[in-house]
């Protein structure tokens, strides 16, 4: 069988492969580097971190992937069917305890590091002096409640949920505190301070993601989840639902913005103000 | 590539050594087949057992599911509320290892060659699984009586859902028993038939030990 | 060959058109079946993710089937359901084990059948009324489930309040799993009785072809991992159906409905699902694995390099894959210790898969490589294998997968790795195959033009999802609108959409060349790829009791190819020494 397969031993099939992997690593170079379409810049601390580790991951990645796809070509280029007599070979123990050393030493390496940014958002609580905010999904919307003047959050019952009389978390009518807590469709934070956001529920799974601040959380119902951050830019940007809440997930959509802690102190005061004139 | 690669001797391979490997060698895991050493025309009965093996493990892992969301969802506190254990499961489970005692016994006439006393043993077993059976039901109309529902509470939830899995595998227990005991085997030997509904048996009587334990201590 | 006979040697081959094709106890006639219906199965699946493509792209196209021609996002959402449940189900839990495995296990370990012939016709007929109940779920009132393939509760436990579909479909969506669990757990003990008991005289382990030992190691995985879905499924129904409480928790208001429960967890659906779900990825691609080494030692004529090593690297990734549920769930809710736990092992798993490419790379060095069609499915599995599996490097790390998670990054992670990469192992093991199961060979120009468009479109459709992920765009979203920054994502949708339609459209010379070559094709040799392994040692069409009671006797490991110093550059298993010729 030293003859070559007229069939199956022609290059043709071996340089198209060359081109097609090379346009492969090509391409998803240049648009890793051209960052075509790309994360949005951070606006956290911690989200620096995160894009730091990234960008370990992308290059070492990077680098695996290039070489794993490159070496695929080549082989296939190499070692196709010219009428040469294939090697004999069963394996190499050596090889094998190498590799097997590097990638796990590589993996588990970057599972280390990323650890320290996974605590950062997730050990420990929210710095003192944190603005604390309660944010609940309901099928197809957000609510965010702010606590009253004198810092509380007053009951919610879960009866009195009733979003067409303007109560849609149930507060309680009989509780003067629940009075007081400002509740928006949309969320508006101080740049430069503590943030504690309180997520949860009211009927299925949401899930509370905006990209600038590289978090995203899940809200259940049943359980109350507190995620923190302080965010250093302010601006506008948009809150989506990244968990399958039904026929009008697409469009659980809410605005997150950010200003000096004068103006969210000013817009507070005019929130407590209408409650209060409300009554 | 480093140049030290290794290659078997070729030699062996092409059996020039006159050492070509043996045709023996099923290394490892039971691969050594009675088949292969005479008894022709006998159909390898220790498939049923292996199998038999094997789905014991199937449905270990399917409680094992169902236990874990037990002790989870009881672990959430909260919203646990206890129920009284009906009475009648202590005699229940009294009854079902008396079956295993019965059962071992009909095995060990049906080895000695006493198939009279065999079948005898065999269906007082059957028996004894069906009036087990019974008594789960007993037990389910107490729970009712009791005011104990389906969805009262997760912990009754929890019993429901565990006593009639176990009652549904017994069930399969009791229809293997009847058609060992009575039914006409066909490529399985009556010796083989026995072998894996005790192997059966024995195992639905210890998966019923642990969960009417875990019902006991956990509620 | 040196053969001897066996005492399992049984019954005539039945007679009568039903029992011989239909009401089959046949692993080889099973096989085919279990084939056919993953065939259209993915037929349908395929279809439904055009018309979700198009409705992404051109969301006011008129459409055949649905209200006033327009897709709703609750039809897009019926869509990618039953999409990811045909696609994970009935497609890749099904061909790639019970289809080629079922044919072809029993034959190369030198068997007469599967160890329980009846046991396999039932889990053949239980699998395809669990289909049967998916599909009918489309024509009941409210329509099919919207609860994605995952079925998250409470959306899949609180009944139709959730949204249309969420009550009798969703309530068939789970009994058509519990009836899936079913028929693969009955599947699995037959595969694992089968390769324990009945392997021939000295076919030992470590002499198994490594597609063998794929189906193995994925039937263990299944008989541990469907036993806890089938259990997940069973509280699930009772929660839709009898008030339970297990994953519904108290105080819910669904559309101003206020529910009676209390107290249900719906973290521990996830939990459950997940125990069951990462092993399930595993069940999809182990028994890829053992094709595509198979396939590409043949056509390197060289032994698969390191056996051992895929060996226990198989055997490691099957035991971890019950370790790593949680990566799942980083951002669940649950604790986020052990979100780290979870992130180490996950990184722990993907070196025994880097070891198989890293293998599968010294498999091709310094062969004699022949191109042909399933060679060429072989190569892409490779290159669709490491490009998928690094993506996973990104989510494994929690801190990242903050990000990616729920976006199309996952998508294209999992499809490279999971969808395409294991439908490529089942177009390979077609190509391969095919001339032993129908005495045909299928035509091999064709199938070279199937597999370049296939293999440049799959790419050209996953690979942009990654970029949309980078970029935040959500999965599950029924349209794009709705959200400022994934507006100008919409050429990047357009530009997969067309993609799609073009590979799937490649896919139509695959059904004409399968179909055609059936009956058609140039007749094939009984070994036309000069392989080593028993199934090539059976004539064509493979007797009934596939040896005709003449066990072969196995002499050497699975993967002889050029050894020096021998005549033909492939030595098969069941040669006894004196009879391989040698060189010279
Ligand atoms: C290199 C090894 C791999 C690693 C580290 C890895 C990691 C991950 C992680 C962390 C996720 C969760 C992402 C998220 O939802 O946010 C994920 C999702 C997924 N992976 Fe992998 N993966 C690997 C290989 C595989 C393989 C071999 C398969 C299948 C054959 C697979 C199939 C899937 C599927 C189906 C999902 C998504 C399920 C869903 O959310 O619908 N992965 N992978
Ligand atoms: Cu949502
Ligand atoms: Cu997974």
């Amino acid at each position: 069988m030293l003859s070559r397969k007229s069939s199956t031993g022609s290059a043709a099939p071996a340089v198209l492969f060359v081109i097609v992997l090379l346009l492969l690593v090509g391409s998803t170079l240049y648009f890793h580097i051209a960052k075509t379409w790309w994360f949005p810049p951070s606006i956290t601390p911690v989200g620096n971190q995160i894009d730091q580790q990234f960008f370990i991951t992308f290059v070492l990645t990077g680098i695996v992937f290039v070489l794993a796809q490159v070496a695929l070509a080549w082989m296939i280029f190499r070692y196709r069917d010219h009428g040469q007599k294939a090697k004999f070979v069963r394996g190499n123990h050596a090889l094998e305890v190498i590799w097997t050393t590097i990638t796990l030493v590589i993996f588990v390496g970057l599972g280390i590091m990323a650890a320290r940014a996974w605590g950062e958002v997730h050990f420990g609580g929210p710095a003192p002096g944190a603005l604390e905010v309660e944010v609940t999904g309901v099928q197809f919307q957000w609510n965010f409640r702010y606590p009253g003047p004198d810092g509380k959050f007053g009951r919610i019952v879960t009866k009195d949920i009733d979003a067409s009389v303007g109560n849609p978390l149930g507060l309680d009518p009989n509780d003067p505190e629940a009075k007081l807590n400002p509740v928006s469709p949309d969320l508006y934070l101080p740049v430069n301070r503590p943030i504690e956001l309180m997520l949860r529920s009211q009927d299925v799974i949401h899930s509370f993601f905006v990209r600038e601040l590289r978090i995203k959380q899940d809200a259940v119902p049943g359980l109350v989840i507190p995620i923190h951050f302080e965010i250093d830019k302010t601006g506008d940007y948009e809150i989506t639902c990244n968990q399958l809440c039904g026929l009008g997930h697409y469009h659980m959509h809410a605005m997150l913005h950010v200003m000096s802690q004068a103006d969210f102190d000013q817009w507070e005061k005019k929130q407590w103000a209408s409650l209060e004139s409300g009554q | 590539m480093p140049p030290h690669v290794t290659v078997t001797d070729e030699l062996e391979i092409l059996g020039a050594h006159g050492g070509a490997k043996p045709p023996a060698g099923s290394g490892g895991g039971g691969g050594d087949d009675s088949r292969s050493s005479g008894s022709s025309g006998a159909f390898p009965q220790r498939i049923y057992v292996t199998g038999i093996t094997i789905a014991m493990g199937a449905i270990f892992m399917f409680f094992m599911a169902l236990v874990s969301a037990f002790i989870v969802r009881k672990g959430l506190g909260g919203d646990w509320f206890p129920f009284t254990m009906p009475r009648i499961l202590w005699l229940d489970t009294a009854i079902l290892l008396a079956s295993s005692g019965t059962l071992i016994h009909a095995r060990r006439l049906f080895k000695r060659g006493d198939r009279q006393g065999f079948r005898h043993w065999w269906a007082v077993t059957t028996l004894l699984g069906l009036l087990f059976l019974i008594g789960q039901l007993v037990a389910w109309r107490q729970m009712v009586a009791a005011g104990f529902y389906l969805a009262s509470n997760a912990s009754n939830s929890f019993f429901y859902v565990l006593t009639a899995a176990h009652g549904l595998h017994l069930l399969g227990g009791i229809a293997a028993l009847l058609f060992v005991g009575w039914g006409r085997l066909r490529k399985m030997t009556l010796a083989t038939g026995t072998e894996i509904v005790s192997y059966y048996w024995h195992f639905l009587d210890g998966l019923w030990v642990f969960l009417f334990l875990l019902l006991l201590l956990g509620r | 060959m040196s053969a001897h006979a066996s005492p399992i040697h049984h019954s005539e081959a039945p007679k009568g058109w039903i029992r011989h094709y239909i009401f089959s106890f046949d692993h080889k006639i099973i096989g085919t079946q279990y084939i056919l219906l993953g065939l259209s199965a993915v037929t349908i699946g395929l279809i439904l993710s055009l018309i979700f493509r198009t409705h992404l792209v051109w969301p006011d196209a008129h459409i055949w089937g649905f209200a006033n021609g327009i897709v709703s996002p609750e039809d897009y959402l019926r869509l990618i359901t039953m999409h990811g449940t045909l696609m994970v189900f009935f497609v890749l839990t099904t061909v790639p084990q019970s289809g080629f495995g079922n044919y072809f296990l029993p034959i190369q370990i030198g068997a007469p059948d599967m160890a329980f012939p009846t046991l396999n016709m039932l889990s053949f007929w239980t699998t395809l009324l669990a289909l049967l109940v998916l599909l009918s779920s489309a024509f009941v009132p409210g329509g099919s489930a919207i609860g994605g393939w995952t079925a998250y509760a409470p959306l899949s436990a609180v009944g139709q309040i959730a949204g249309p579909g969420q009550g009798l479909g969703e309530t068939l969506w789970v009994v058509s799993i519990a009836l899936f669990c079913g028929g693969s757990l009955m599947s699995a003990i037959n595969f694992l009785g089968t390769t324990i008991d009945l392997r021939t005289k000295g076919l030992s382990l470590m002499r198994m072809p490594l597609t063998v030992w794929g189906w193995f190691i994925t039937a263990c995985l299944a008989l541990l991992a469907f036993g806890v879905l089938l259990a997940a499924c069973i509280l699930l129904l009772l929660d839709r159906l009898a008030q339970t409480s297990f994953f519904i928790p108290g105080n819910l208001d669904v559309s101003g409905v206020v529910l009676h429960h209390s107290g249900g967890s719906p973290l521990l659906w996830q939990h459950l699902f997940w125990f069951f779900g990462h092993p399930e990825v595993y069940i999809a691609i182990l028994p890829a694995m053992g094709i595509i080494s198979h396939v590409l030692s043949t056509f390197s004529r060289k032994p698969v390099f390191g056996y051992k090593a895929m060996v226990y690297s198989l055997t490691a990734i099957g035991f971890l894959s019950f370790a790593v549920w949680g990566h799942h769930m980083f951002i669940s809710g649950m604790n986020p210790y052990s979100a780290l736990a979870f992130s180490i092992i996950t990184l722990v798993i993907g070196v025994p898969s880097a070891i198989k490419t890293f293998n599968w790379l010294g498999t091709l060095w310094g062969g004699k490589i022949h191109f042909t069609t399933a060679m060429l499915f072989a190569i892409g599995f490779v290159s669709l294998f490491v490009t998928g599996g690094l993506s996973g490097i990104f989510l494994a790390q929690p801190a990242l997968d903050l990000y990616l998670h729920a976006t199309y990054y996952v998508i294209g992670h999992f499809h490279l790795i999971m969808g395409v990469a294991a439908i490529f192992a089942m177009f390979a093991a077609t190509y391969y195959w095919f001339p032993k199961m129908f005495g045909r060979m299928m035509n091999e120009g064709l199938g070279k033009l199937h597999f370049w468009i296939t293999f440049i479109g799959v790419y050209c459709i996953f690979m942009p999802m990654h970029y949309l992920g980078y970029a935040g765009d959500a999965r599950r979203y029924s349209s794009i609108e709705s959200v400022n920054y994934m507006i100008p994502l919409h050429p990047v949708h357009f530009f997969i959409t067309i993609s799609a339609f073009v590979t799937a459209g490649a896919q139509l010379i695959f059904y004409f060349n399968f179909f055609w070559s059936m009956g058609h094709g140039k007749p094939a040799e009984r070994n036309p790829w000069h392989a080593t392994t028993l199934e090539w040692a059976v004539s064509t069409p493979v007797p009934h009791d596939n040896f005709a009671g003449d066990y072969p006797v196995i002499y050497r490991g699975p993967y002889e190819y050029s050894v020096p110093g021998a005549a033909d550059d492939y030595i098969p298993q069941h040669l006894a020494p004196e009879q391989v010729a040698k060189a010279g």
